[in-house]
């Protein structure tokens, strides 16, 4: 079994039923494979191999999803690029991974282009318009452009079916780590597989089901919306963003929809709107949350505001999809808790010499399954850091970088995490990430980031910054020049001018005091 | 009406721009589709609105329709304002 044989069961069973409504849109499962077979046709034609890496810098659209399902038909590797990403960090992954293609749209084509341009291993680049509304394109197109594969006939991609196995990669989703570079996350099709098939059971989720997806599909939170849906012959809810929460609420009563994945900000914007009563949400069963965990405060806001919906509290890492689930009958008992491991998998913790510590200890979270990754790609150090031998001869377990602690019978509690990456708006950031930046604007002699607590953003990020002598640097101007080259999420909310930061006895920028 | 949109114009170049991106963008673009602004810059655009204009935006105007463009928000900031002097 291959990732995309879950998506091909489907449309061959249900091909008139809806798999996609977005904005008022609707797409059949047939559609779909008949958007997977044109966009397989032209990548095969364009000669993209079994194993090769190709990059998909698109919205949430059914073009992304439709990719998705091709690149893995053709056996090739998918790499969903948040479209938040600048040109400078799309040109490192796109070398990181040699990434042979490239599928993006004219909204991001600035950005696209700028990219391709340092990015010697893309052969082939699809420029989709489905979305431009008769807006011009005003750039200039890279020679290695082509126009967005239009539906095929099934069979169109003709061939052989490459001979794949469950050990082949299927994705490589970057990550932030914490020197500063992302790392690409390889997990392979078991991996997807496992993962998938672990949280759709203890979700109990079914192909009556209407999951809401405002969550971007380069996120793995929103791509398993898609992955689950489509393996059941559900229908997903497709929301661009959740820029607008009302048109999403709008939607989902329209809809019926009857499954919503948030992160806690999500749930903030929610909850703060003042006629959320007046929408008729009662079709709605599930609700899940995870990215940062909900207040004491917001699961009862929760609870109180969607009666009729099951909340699922979770805790996940790129590197192995979902960890912990807390049954929601759990949930009176011990409300902060994310949990316990899912169906198929195993998790413990350990000491700092890797003892595994019984319950009521704190230790980091050390997690052993199918669905762990094969490792960060080309970065074998720091694969060497997550990845390390466990129980069985030859085997790897994960070790997450999280603390927990446990409680006597067990169940999980996050405590933080070992190193300094700050979660904003469930998006992680790295610090070393956005100090880079700012050490590239003129007049920035030294700078430090930290996150700072946030009611809206769970941690805001804020910068400290020493300007060079005379320089006359604002807030605004460094704020202005990190969105220029860092995911808007990373841009500091706030920067603070001090005149020195402070120092450890070895003379590094010491953290600790800053807030 | 034409200052409104200078003012929204300005904020916008000033908060959400993509300072080396110099995309050019129409009165009518929608800035969702360019990427300029995402959920939080909406809390924050509106933020602007209310302190800038006096107007107070309900939770039911927060809409593409009022917010997705330049044109969008001045015509919005305008109604607003004069319900508010009716």
């Amino acid at each position: 079994m291959l990732l995309h044989h879950t998506f091909e069961h489907t449309a061959a069973r249900l091909p008139h039923k809806r798999a996609i409504s977005r904005e008022g849109v609707a797409t059949s499962y047939g559609d779909i494979a008949a958007r997977v077979e044109g966009i397989a046709a032209a990548l095969r034609e364009a000669g993209v191999q079994r194993g090769e890496r190709v990059a998909l810098f698109l919205d949430n659209c059914v073009e992304m999803v439709a990719a998705i399902y091709a690149v893995l038909k053709i056996g090739a590797v998918f790499m969903p690029v948040n479209t938040l990403t600048k040109a400078d960090k799309l040109a490192y992954i796109l070398n990181d991974a040699e990434a042979c293609a490239l599928l993006t749209q004219q909204e991001l084509a600035e950005t696209a282009r700028a990219a391709l341009s340092a990015s010697p291993s893309v052969r082939t680049c699809w420029m989709c318009t489905a979305y431009t509304q008769g807006r011009p394109d005003p750039g200039a197109p890279d020679p290695r452009e082509r126009p967005f594969p239009p539906p095929a006939a099934s069979g169109a991609a003709s061939g052989d079916p490459p001979v794949l196995i469950d050990q082949d990669l299927a994705a490589i989703i970057y990550t932030s780590g914490s020197t500063g570079d992302a790392k690409g996350v390889m997990l392979t099709h078991l991996n997807m597989l496992t993962a998938l098939r672990s949280v759709r059971s203890y979700l109990g989720l079914r192909e009556s089901d209407v999951i809401v997806c405002a969550l971007p599909l380069a996120f793995d939170y929103g791509l398993y919306q898609i992955l689950m849906a489509f393996s059941l012959g559900a229908t997903v809810q497709l929301e661009r963003s959740f820029t607008f929460p009302i048109k999403v609420l709008e939607r989902m009563v329209s809809e019926r929809a009857t499954v919503f994945p948030g992160v806690p900000t999500m749930f903030t914007l929610l909850t703060q709107i003042e006629t959320l009563r007046d929408y008729d949400l009662s079709a709605l069963r599930l609700i899940t949350n995870t990215a940062a965990a909900l207040s004491e405060s917001q699961i009862k806001q929760i609870r109180a505001l969607f009666p009729q919906a099951t909340l699922y509290s979770m805790y996940g890492l790129t590197e192995c999809k979902r960890v912990t689930y807390l049954p929601p009958e759990q949930l009176d008992i011990r409300p902060t808790s994310v949990g316990r491991g899912m169906p198929n998998e195993e998790v413990w913790l350990v000491d700092e010499a890797g003892n595994r510590l019984p319950n009521g200890s704190t230790g980091e979270l050390v997690i052993r399954g199918s669905h762990v990754m094969r490792g960060y790609w080309r970065k074998p150090a720091q694969t060497a850091e997550r990845l390390r031998p466990g129980p069985i001869p030859g085997e790897m377990v994960l070790y997450s970088g999280d603390l927990f602690r446990t409680d006597a019978e067990g169940w999980l509690y996050f405590v933080a995490r070992k190193d300094d990456i700050i979660k904003t708006r469930g998006e992680k950031v790295s610090p070393r990430e956005v100090e880079n930046v700012l050490y590239g604007i003129d007049g920035v002699l030294e700078a430090a980031v930290i996150g700072v607590d946030d009611e809206l953003l769970g941690q805001a990020v804020k910068a400290f910054v020493v300007r060079q002598p005379g320089s006359t640097l604002t807030e605004r101007e460094v704020i202005k020049h990190c969105l220029a080259h860092i995911e808007n999420f990373m841009a500091p909310k706030t920067v603070e001018f001090v005149d020195a930061l402070p120092r450890t006895d070895t003379g590094k920028i010491k953290k600790t005091g800053l807030r | 009406m034409s200052d409104i949109r200078q003012t929204i114009r300005q904020y916008i170049d000033d908060n959400f721009l993509l300072g080396a991106r110099d995309t050019a963008y129409a009165d009518t673009d929608s800035l969702l589709d360019l990427h300029i602004l995402d959920s939080t810059g909406v809390l924050e655009l509106i933020l602007f609105l209310e302190e800038t204009w006096g107007v107070k935006v309900e939770d039911a105007e927060m809409v593409p329709e009022n917010l997705d463009s330049v044109a969008a928000i001045a015509d919005f900031v305008q109604r607003k304002r004069a319900t508010a002097a009716a």
